[in-house]
């Protein structure tokens, strides 16, 4: 077998994002509103940290906390602003949620490469991307003694302060979501706005909050990915596929947060596994192949569990819908 | 009115709301007093939802002013509608699935979450006033009465001491209803005011102390339930004389044998028996009545023998003129109809079955001629035709022929719906709750087009859930409980009550007519 | 006891039926309202003043002659696939796999080119290429299709798997077929020979035109006059009333998404064989998903289409212009089109509903 040692770490910094994505996701999700905005919004959430961090790089100071607030508020603030796009759009002016998310795909996949592209511009560099190894290096600080714990502190303790902040969010979103009033305010909302309205709960303000803080919480995804997996290196459509992989993973631990720190992080290692083969130099292609794996992996999920169809597992009843009050 | 002084509980005056061109309420006035149940009465869309919607927060008033306990007050949300005290029991409920009951009953309130004290005062609650409930059942796995129960323990829970009840009795069985009545009773002797929205006379004189009358959005006037009778209720409430009286013709010719039902058992996926060995036969130019509660298999039996419902054994035979027989167990609704078996079926669920809510008057009469050429297109004129047709001879009320079919009253989608289904020349008709929801003009019309067809030929099933309507229409009654035949009774001779015991009970009581 | 007296600000009501004509002017106006704003927005980039800015849109749509062809050419690719679509969302069916149905009918045609050249003459490797594309697109619709209707298998994810499976597939095949080696691109296929290149009519831009024209108008005839168009149409609306009327809906959404991917596989046969001779994996460059948006934006009727995705690849074009002549980066027109996207879906609005003040004043005028 190969090295796991090696293998753990690298998946679990492939499934961070993900992680991110799909909370947020999930959050979004149990309001009854479905964004497939979300690659869109870790491109967005992304690049404003990076954004951030190169002004501040650029300033000349080097302050660590300064170095992790700037960029970890410019990406909060970023996804917030497409968050508030999508509610605005979706919730007050009742629109399309599917076309909404693809038109914000879009938009954020440009702001992105757009505003990526003119920095690496500005920075004058060779190589197409920029790279903010000083931003970087106190983003994926690992945990004190986590070199002295041999093994132990390879898998368990040699992740950036993000990576243990994705899944605590999850753990809290999935307490919130099952054992408190918010919780099960939130679920109403989901399941059937017009009894959730009726019984006195503002749906309006808990599609808001919970769609914001899910792009919020996304955006984080893509300011991992750049500031930690990446090492502070933002290239154009590096990024990728995740985003659409983080709303698939919603489906797979079928709306529950906490299932998703491990699928995440099993997702990761699919998504990496094919580094881990052995193809031999003369079928590279094979790897390729391999590269098929979390795709289909996914889809063959997705397969088993619509065979299983328990009343417990079905999606949020009016996900995907409209709220009008005055419906008639 | 009222000689007695007695505290007013709401006042409305003046209040209107209309939705794009249709004014479901002008200048609405009227008065609520506590300790009083309060019968409303109005045709369909006489505005009686509308009104209480308004009431309970989920509509805004375009006008007017609205007084609770003789304060002004505006009610822009269901929340505000609580805080005044006032709760409401739609007619759809308002319950989430997938949550409990005692998680229902919760929603909305503010604070730590506790299920533990919550389920507590729900036991108390029902304890006070007679109801029963599990606070950790799942809504889904509830009966229809159940879940009404839920609604109302939920809105006492609340501390409403104004209860809005929209159409409760629709769904409930005669035992049913007089347990609600008796919870209802109690709550008036405690001091609360009740607002009940039916349709059912009987019961308006059974519970009411008051009656307000609604047509067209207007306030009519009000009456004491002992001092008025149903007929002058139904002229208040249609604006004219009506005559109450269902017929019962006979048919041109004499009645054979046209469809046999025998040992049908049904099965559903879930593994749960809706219909367990049902055997009965229908004749031509005769109505079978079906009585039972909701969802004891009415639409199970129904889908069977339209060829939608899988069943896993017994048989349906359909009877030829010339006495031949076809087996209609295994076929689907497309081999019925090449088989030249004529089955017309009005189901239960209108615009989610039988008609497509979004597409136009001739698109929807296409739904069964669509396959009638050769060509791989559609025929699109004679629907057209058809279409315009319905309008005309049934005096369907729409803009025109291309007018989505979701934008018609309940009255005239049903029209539109039994128009289609006897334009094909039936030789059997199904009707699932034919009226329901129906104002009476527009019961009468559709009690008469099936009477028509009776007397052309046609074996009619008549599912229904008035048992004075069934009674007086129907020539024979089945009666279903829980998916199996209670008994078949003699539609001329049979009364109500052992019609209703029937229905809870296999066999019904000892006393067993015909 | 919390009491307000206070009115809301302001509610929303429900229209009724607004007239085309109305409802065409507010999407008018919301369009024009976008142009301003991205005409502020590329202002503030590029410091040129916002009348220059249009003129700059339109000459790199339509500058020159080629500029105008090549503006159709990409107008009759987009619009194939947003018509391929039409069928499966007028059944309701979320076909996210317009990108991976393209690609994989372009991989079909290369495969042909390549592995036929020099073995059959050139009007039997045509053939086979236009029906191993269309086959290849069909089962990637069919896929999905199986999986939904036996398995009520959400089809937003499913197809959008299959996208990447595909992608993955077209970068499997760019390693085997890798030309010249070690350039980790397939290059232009049967450059000398020509096999397999679709023939050009009257110019090379003119085939992809006339096919566009020819499935504009079959669908258009489908959708509205057919028996199978009558049966999409009512299995979208409602699967129950389908079943009532003895439509099998399974049949149904098999048949009608062959036909989706069978579009798409068309698209991505002129992609190849047609437009670029060569096979990336970014072929598609995201116009199935741009598809779902035009075909959207024309309440899913074909004519309507045409002018849709004329308006999208109008501004890509003019913003690619802008990003040339402005040095600025290519993804520029992605954000435009964005931020127009944005202001058509939310035009919507206004045209179902309308906002209604509450003031005092006028209840008391009115009395």
């Amino acid at each position: 077998m190969f090295d796991l040692v090696t293998f753990i770490p690298r998946a679990v910094g492939q499934g961070i994002p993900l992680l991110f994505g799909s909370t947020g996701e999930i959050l979004t999700e149990k309001s009854g509103n479905l964004n497939l905005g979300i690659p869109g919004v870790m491109y967005v959430g992304g690049i404003c940290g990076v954004i951030g961090a190169f002004f501040y790089e650029q300033s000349g100071s080097n302050i660590p906390a300064l170095s992790i607030m700037i960029p970890l508020l410019c990406s909060l603030v970023g996804s917030l602003l497409m968050g508030l796009i999508f509610c605005f759009l979706t919730v007050s002016l009742r629109a399309n949620q599917n076309v909404t998310g693809l038109a914000m795909t879009t938009f954020g996949v440009g702001v992105g490469n757009f505003f990526g592209g003119s920095l690496i511009k500005i920075s004058g560099a060779d190589v197409p991307s920029i790279a903010l190894s000083a931003t970087s290096a106190v983003f994926s600080k690992k945990l004190p003694f986590a070199g002295k714990c041999g093994w132990f502190g390879e898998i368990f303790l040699s992740y950036g302060f993000l990576a243990y902040l994705a899944i605590i969010i999850a753990l809290v979103a999935a307490y919130i979501i099952k054992h408190t009033r918010v919780g099960l305010h939130l679920r109403a909302v989901g399941e059937d706005p017009a009894t959730a309205d009726a019984a006195g709960i503002n749906v309006i303000a808990y599609k808001y909050f919970a769609t914001c803080i899910g792009c919020m919480i996304a955006g984080l995804g893509g300011l991992y990915y750049v500031m930690d997996y990446a090492c502070g290196v933002w290239s154009n459509d590096a990024f990728g596929d995740r985003g659409w992989l983080a709303i698939a993973l919603v489906i797979f631990t079928i709306w529950r947060p906490n299932v998703s720190v491990l699928a995440s992080i099993m997702f990761g290692g699919l998504y990496i596994l094919y580094m881990y083969i052995p193809t031999g130099m003369e079928h590279m292609e094979i790897k390729e192949l391999y590269k098929m794996l979390p795709y289909v992996v996914t889809l063959i999920v997705l397969v088993i569990t619509s065979m299983r169809n328990k009343r417990e597992n079905q999606p949020p009843e009016s996900l995907g819908q409209a709220y009008f009050r005055e419906a008639r | 009115m009222s000689e007695t002084k007695k505290e007013t509980a709401i006042s409305v005056r003046d209040l209107s709301k209309s939705f794009g061109h249709v004014h479901a309420n002008t200048h609405v006035t009227m008065d609520l007093y506590k300790g009083e149940i309060l019968a409303l009465l109005g045709e369909n869309g006489s505005g009686k939802t509308t009104l209480m919607n308004m009431l309970a927060g989920i509509y805004y008033p375009d006008e007017g002013q609205i007084f609770v306990n003789g304060k002004e007050v505006s009610i822009r949300s269901p929340k505000d509608a609580f805080n005044n005290g006032i709760g409401m029991v739609h007619q759809h409920f308002k319950l989430i699935d997938v949550l409990t009951a005692a998680e229902n009953i919760i929603l909305g309130e503010e604070g730590k979450l506790d299920i533990k004290s919550a389920c507590a005062k729900i036991r108390e609650i029902c304890d006070k006033y007679g109801f029963d409930v599990d606070p950790n059942k799942k809504i889904f796995n509830m009966s229809v009465s159940e879940k009404q129960t839920v609604e109302i323990v939920k809105v006492l829970y609340r501390g409403a001491d104004i209860l809005i009840l929209d159409e409760p009795t629709a769904v409930l069985t005669p035992q049913e209803t007089e347990k609600l009545f008796a919870v209802m009773r109690n709550m008036r002797s405690d001091g609360k005011a009740i607002i009940i929205i039916t349709h059912k006379l009987n019961e308006v004189k059974e519970i009411s102390d008051r009656v307000a009358i609604l047509r067209q959005g207007e306030y009519i006037g009000d009456m004491i339930t002992a001092n008025t009778n149903a007929q002058e209720m139904t002229n208040m409430m249609v604006g004219r004389q009506v005559v109450l009286n269902i017929e019962r013709p006979q048919p041109l010719e004499a009645p054979k044998k046209r469809l046999v039902v025998e040992g049908v058992t049904v099965v559903d996926e879930e593994g749960v028996t809706k219909l367990k060995d049902i055997s009965f036969d229908v004749e031509s130019g005769q109505i079978l009545g079906i009585a039972g509660i909701s969802g004891c298999g009415q639409k199970e039996l129904l889908e069977a023998i339209a060829g939608l419902q899988p069943v896993q054994s017994g048989s349906i035979r359909y009877i030829n003129d010339d006495g031949t027989q076809e087996e209609l167990i295994g076929m689907d609704p497309q081999k019925i109809t090449q088989m030249g078996v004529a089955l017309s079926f009005v189901p239960e669920d209108r615009l989610g079955m039988g008609l497509v809510g979004n597409m136009d008057l001739a698109e929807n009469m296409m739904l069964r001629s669509f396959r009638d050429n050769n060509t791989p297109f559609t025929d699109r004129k004679k629907p057209h035709d058809l279409a315009e047709k319905i309008v005309d001879t049934l005096d369907v009320k729409t803009p025109g022929i291309d007018t989505p079919v979701r934008k018609l009253s309940g009255g005239n989608v049903q029209k539109v719906l039994v128009g289609r289904e006897i334009a094909n020349s039936p030789s059997v008709l199904m009707t699932a709750y034919a009226v329901r929801g129906l104002d009476i003009n527009s019961s009468y019309t559709i009690y008469d087009l099936i009477n028509m067809q009776k007397i052309k030929g046609v074996a009619v099933i008549f599912v229904g859930e008035d048992l004075d309507v069934l009674l007086q229409i129907s020539d024979r009654i089945l009666v279903l409980c829980d998916g199996q035949v209670s008994g078949i009774i003699d539609g001329k001779t049979a009364d109500k009550n052992t019609v209703g015991m029937m229905m809870t009970k296999l066999g019904g009581e000892d006393k067993n007519e015909d | 006891m919390k009491t307000n007296n206070k009115e809301p600000l302001f509610h929303v009501v429900r229209r009724d039926d607004m007239s085309r004509k109305k409802a065409w002017t507010i999407r008018g106006i919301a369009l024009v309202a976008a142009l301003i704003v991205c005409a502020l927005i590329t202002t503030a980039l590029t410091g040129d003043n916002p009348l220059s800015v249009y003129a700059t849109i339109v000459s790199g749509a339509f500058g020159s002659n080629r500029k105008t062809w090549v503006t159709f050419q990409n107008l009759s690719v987009l619009l194939i696939i947003s018509l391929a679509l039409t069928p499966a969302f007028r059944m309701k069916f979320w076909n996210c796999g317009g990108e991976g149905q393209v690609l994989i009918g372009g991989l079909a045609s290369a495969a042909t080119m390549i592995l036929l050249d020099g073995k059959l003459p050139n009007v039997l490797v045509i053939i086979i290429m236009i029906t191993s594309s269309i086959l290849a697109g069909a089962i990637w619709g069919l896929i999905p299709a199986l999986f939904k209707a036996i398995w009520n298998t959400n089809e937003t994810l499913s197809t959008l798997m299959m996208n990447y499976i595909a992608t993955q597939l077209v970068a499997f095949y760019t390693v085997v077929w890798e030309n010249p080696k070690g350039s980790g691109k397939i290059g232009i296929i049967n450059q000398n020979s020509c096999v397999g290149w679709l023939p050009e009519i009257g110019n090379k831009y003119f085939l992809s035109v006339l096919v566009a024209i020819v499935i504009t108008v079959i669908l258009y005839i489908y959708l509205y006059y057919g028996k199978h168009g009558y049966e999409v149409c009512v299995v979208g609306e409602s699967e129950r009333t389908a079943r009532y009327v003895g439509i099998k809906v399974e049949k149904v959404i098999i048949r009608t998404m062959v036909l989706s991917g069978a579009l798409c596989g068309v698209a991505g046969l002129l992609l190849v064989g047609g437009i670029n001779h060569t096979i990336t994996t970014t072929i598609a460059g995201g116009q199935g998903f741009t598809a779902i948006m035009v075909a959207w934006l024309a309440k899913f009727n074909p004519i309507t289409m045409i002018f849709t995705s004329f308006l999208i690849i109008f501004l890509d074009r003019g913003a690619g212009e802008i990003a040339t002549v402005f040095e600025l980066n290519k993804s520029f027109s992605d954000i435009i089109t964005g931020i127009i996207l944005f202001f058509i879906i939310g035009c919507e609005f206004f045209i179902s509903y309308k906002v209604v003040f509450n003031s005092k004043n006028a209840k008391e005028e009115r009395k």
